[in-house]
C-alpha cells in the first residue's frame, strides 16, 4: 500500500505509452513492485539525511499534464545567450515539436524517447533494462514506472558534433500540480564528441515536482562537455539523476550552475569504466531565501589510470541550506587512479546551513588522491581592501561572492555564455540596490 | 591638509599609538620611521578606516572633515590611499574590472561622470607606460599568483591610476630588491605635486635615497620622538634606533 506522494502516482500502475516490449514491461513492473514496497526513503536512509522527504511525501501531485502539448510559455524563457543549435523542449514533461529547433546534423540522431519506444524500442535496452534495487533511489524507480518521454541523443562514432545541443526542460504554470517525468539517454560512440547543455527554467508560481533521469554513455575515446543550468521557478521541486558510463580514453567534461527551485536534489554517478577516462566536474549552487539544494555526486575508478577532478563551490543566503556530499570510491585493481576533489562554501547568513561531506574510499595501489571541504565567510581582509579602493560594502560583497563562485563557470570559453553566466549569478546573490546606501558598519 | 592630533589608538586591548601628533601640507612628503612594534602599520590602517583599531583619544581631521567618522570607502572618495604593506589576493576579481568598479565607485561619490571603458582604458595605459608595467598584469586576478614585487607595484599603479590627494606607503619598500625599489620610487615621484601629499612609511633609510622627504619623523612607543629634515633618517642609518632611546634618556636626565 502506498499512501500520500505516491498514490495518485501510482494509481494507474506503469505507463502505457510505446509498444510495450516483454523486457520494458518486466522492468518497469518490477520498479513498481519495488516501489510498492519501499516507497520513499525515510530520515534514517544515510542517502537522505540532510534532505527530508517529509513535506514532499504528504504532497499529492498529478500524474501528467493534459495540456502540456499546447502550454503557451515565454518564449524567451527558452533562450540561452551564446547557445545556437539543434534545440529540444519539453514543457510539464512534453515533448514541444512547435517550439523545438530539430536540425538534421550528420553524425547525430536526436529523437524524441516516445518516437524511439515506438518504432524501436529494442534499441535501448542496454539503458532501459538499468534496474534500481537501493530503496534510496526512490525517484530512479518512479521514474522507470512512469517515464514515457524525454530525449535520446545519438551520436556515430567518429563524428564530432559542432553546434551545441541545448535541452530545454520547462515548467509553465498548470490547472494542478503535477509530477512530471523524464528519461533521457546519450549515447556517445567511440571517439565522437558532442557539447550538450542541460537547462533548467520555469514559471515562476508552479510548484510542480520534476524528476530526470539521465542516462550517458561515453564509448571509448568519445568527449561530452556537458553544462547544466538549473535556474527553474523557485516555487517549484525538482530531483535528477545523472548516472555516466566512461569507457577507456572517454572524457566527460561538466560544469554544473544550480540557482533554481525551491527544493532540489542531484545524485550524479559516475563510472569511470575504462582506462584511461577522465571527468572534470566544475559546479557551483547559490541559494537565497528558503531554497534547499543537495548535490550527491558518487565517482567510481573501476579502471586504470583514471582521473577525477571536481571543484564545487556553495552560497547560501538568508534560510537557504545547501547539501554536497562528494564520495570517491577506487576500486581494487584501479591502478595509478587520480582523485581530486574540493569544496569550497561560503555562508552569507546566521540562518542559512550548508553540510558538506567528502568521502574517499581507496581500494588499490598506487593512488593519487586528495579531497578537502570548507565552510566559511568572506575574508574580512579582502573586503576591507576593495573598500579602501572606494568600493562600497554591498558592492564589495558582491563582487567577492561572485569571484567565488566563478570558479564553475570561468574556463568556459564562450564569451557571451560565461557573460550570461556571470550575469545570471550576480542576479541571485545579495546586493544593495543601490551600492551607496550601506549599512555603516562599526570601526 | 592632515591633522592628527594626540591620537591614542588601541588594537586587541593594548594601546598602540599613544598620543601621536602629526601634520601634514599639501605638497610634502613625510616619512615616518620606527623599529618594529613602535606603531607605524597601525597609523597607515587608523588612516585608512581598518576595523578593530580602536581610536580612544585624540583627532585626526583631513581637508576639514573629521576623517574617524568616515567609512574607509568615503576615504578613499575623499583622497585618501593606502599602499598595503601585505596587499590581498582577491582570485576571481580581474584587476582591470576591480580598478575600474573603484575608480567609478569613488567618482560616482564625489558626483563625478562615471569613466566608459574606453575612457578608462586610456588612463590605464597612461599609467602603465609611466610604471613601466606590463599589460599582462591587467588581465590577472588582483595580485593573484603575483611576486611580492609585484604586489607593491600594483599597489603604485593603482596609487597612479587613483590619484589621492594623500597616499599613505606603509612598507612598500619591504621585500623589494633593488630595481622594484627604484620603480617604487619613479612611480611615487611621477605623482609628486603641490597639491599631493606622501606619509611614507618604512623601516629603513634606504627607500629615502630615492623618495627624499621633506620631513623626518622617529615613531617610537606609540608616538613621535624626533622630527627633521631628511639628515635625521642618515643618522638613523648610521646609530640606529637605540640613539634615539639614549638621547631621549639624556635629556631626561
Amino acid at each position: 500500500m502506498v499512501a500520500g506522494f505516491l498514490e495518485p502516482l501510482l494509481a494507474d500502475g506503469v505507463a502505457r505509452q510505446g509498444s510495450q516490449s516483454g523486457w520494458l514491461a518486466q522492468v518497469r513492473t518490477r520498479a513498481l513492485e519495488q516501489l510498492i514496497r519501499d516507497g520513499l526513503p525515510g530520515p534514517r536512509n544515510e542517502a537522505w539525511k540532510y534532505t527530508s522527504l517529509r513535506a514532499i511525501g504528504q504532497r499529492r501531485y498529478a500524474r501528467s499534464d493534459p495540456a502540456a502539448a499546447t502550454r503557451p510559455i515565454d518564449a524567451n524563457l527558452l533562450d540561452l545567450p551564446g547557445v545556437e543549435g539543434p534545440r529540444l523542449v519539453f514543457v510539464n514533461g512534453g515533448f514541444r515539436a512547435d517550439l523545438s529547433i530539430i536540425a538534421d546534423v550528420p553524425g547525430m540522431e536526436l529523437r524524441s524517447l516516445s518516437d524511439v519506444l515506438e518504432a524501436e524500442p529494442d534499441s535501448l535496452r542496454e539503458f532501459l533494462s538499468r534496474s534500481f534495487d537501493n530503496a534510496e533511489d526512490a525517484f530512479a524507480r518512479l521514474n522507470t514506472v512512469l517515464a514515457s518521454d524525454g530525449v535520446v541523443i545519438r551520436v556515430a562514432a567518429g563524428a564530432r558534433i559542432v553546434p551545441p545541443v541545448h535541452l530545454v526542460i520547462a515548467g509553465a504554470v498548470a490547472e494542478k500540480e503535477l509530477a512530471w517525468q523524464l528519461r533521457c539517454i546519450f549515447d556517445i560512440g567511440e571517439g565522437a564528441a558532442l557539447r550538450l547543455v542541460e537547462h533548467h527554467v520555469g514559471e515562476n508560481g508552479h510548484g510542480h515536482f520534476g524528476n530526470v533521469l539521465s542516462q550517458l554513455a561515453l564509448r571509448a575515446n568519445a568527449r561530452l562537455d556537458l553544462l547544466q543550468v538549473q535556474n527553474g521557478a523557485e516555487t517549484a521541486s525538482l530531483t535528477r539523476r545523472t548516472e555516466a558510463l566512461l569507457d577507456a580514453g572517454a572524457h566527460l567534461e561538466m560544469r554544473s550552475i544550480e540557482v533554481g527551485a525551491q527544493w532540489m536534489r542531484h545524485d550524479l554517478a559516475v563510472r569511470l569504466n575504462g582506462d584511461r577516462s577522465r571527468f572534470v566536474s566544475r559546479g557551483v549552487f547559490a541559494l537565497r531565501g528558503r531554497q534547499h539544494a543537495d548535490t550527491r555526486l558518487d565517482i567510481r575508478h573501476s579502471a586504470r589510470d583514471t582521473a577525477c577532478d571536481i571543484v564545487w563551490r556553495g552560497v547560501a543566503d538568508q534560510r537557504a541550506r545547501g547539501v554536497f556530499h562528494g564520495a570517491i570510491t577506487v576500486e581494487s585493481g584501479a591502478d595509478g587512479s587520480d582523485a581530486q576533489l574540493s569544496n569550497k562554501n561560503l555562508l552569507l547568513s546566521d540562518q542559512a546551513e550548508i553540510d558538506t561531506q567528502p568521502v574517499l574510499e581507496i581500494h588499490a595501489d598506487e593512488v593519487k588522491a586528495a579531497h578537502g571541504a570548507t565552510v566559511g565567510q568572506l575574508d574580512e581582509g579582502a573586503l576591507f581592501y576593495l573598500r579602501s579602493r572606494g568600493i562600497g560594502p554591498a558592492q564589495a560583497r558582491s563582487l567577492l561572492t561572485l569571484a567565488f563562485c566563478r570558479v564553475a563557470f570561468d574556463s568556459i570559453e564562450n564569451g557571451v555564455l560565461r557573460e550570461y553566466l556571470d550575469a545570471l549569478m550576480l542576479e541571485r546573490l545579495p546586493q544593495a540596490a543601490d551600492g551607496d546606501s550601506q549599512t555603516k558598519s562599526s570601526q | 591638509m592632515l591633522t592628527i592630533d594626540n591620537l591614542h589608538v588601541r588594537v586587541a586591548g593594548k594601546d598602540i599609538l599613544k598620543g601621536l601628533s602629526l601634520k601634514v601640507n599639501a605638497g610634502e612628503v613625510h616619512a615616518i620611521m620606527g623599529p618594529n612594534g613602535a606603531g607605524k602599520s597601525t597609523l597607515g590602517n587608523v588612516l585608512a578606516g581598518r576595523e578593530g583599531y580602536e581610536v580612544t583619544q585624540g583627532s585626526v581631521v583631513w581637508n576639514g572633515k573629521d576623517l574617524l567618522e568616515l567609512e574607509p570607502e568615503e576615504r578613499a572618495a575623499e583622497g585618501v590611499f593606502l599602499a598595503f604593506q601585505y596587499p590581498v589576493e582577491i582570485p576571481g576579481v580581474n584587476n582591470t574590472y576591480f580598478l575600474r568598479a573603484a575608480l567609478n565607485a569613488q567618482r560616482k561619490r564625489r558626483g563625478e561622470a562615471e569613466l566608459d571603458s574606453m575612457q578608462f582604458l586610456k588612463r590605464v595605459r597612461e599609467k602603465l607606460a609611466v610604471l613601466h608595467l606590463k599589460d599582462e598584469l591587467l588581465h590577472r586576478a588582483v595580485n593573484e599568483g603575483f611576486s611580492g614585487g609585484e604586489k607593491k607595484r600594483n599597489e603604485i599603479f593603482q596609487m597612479a591610476l587613483l590619484e589621492p590627494k594623500l597616499a599613505i606607503l606603509d612598507e612598500t619598500d619591504s621585500g623589494l630588491d633593488i630595481d622594484a625599489l627604484k620603480m617604487v620610487a619613479d612611480g611615487v615621484n611621477a605623482m609628486r605635486d603641490p597639491a599631493r601629499a606622501f606619509v611614507v612609511i618604512t623601516h629603513y633609510q634606504r627607500l629615502l635615497d630615492y623618495i627624499v622627504p621633506d620631513f623626518v619623523h622617529v615613531l617610537a612607543d606609540g608616538r613621535i620622538v624626533e622630527s627633521g629634515d631628511k639628515s635625521l633618517a642618515l643618522k638613523l642609518e648610521e646609530h640606529g634606533y637605540s640613539w634615539i632611546a639614549e638621547r631621549k634618556l639624556a635629556g631626561a636626565a
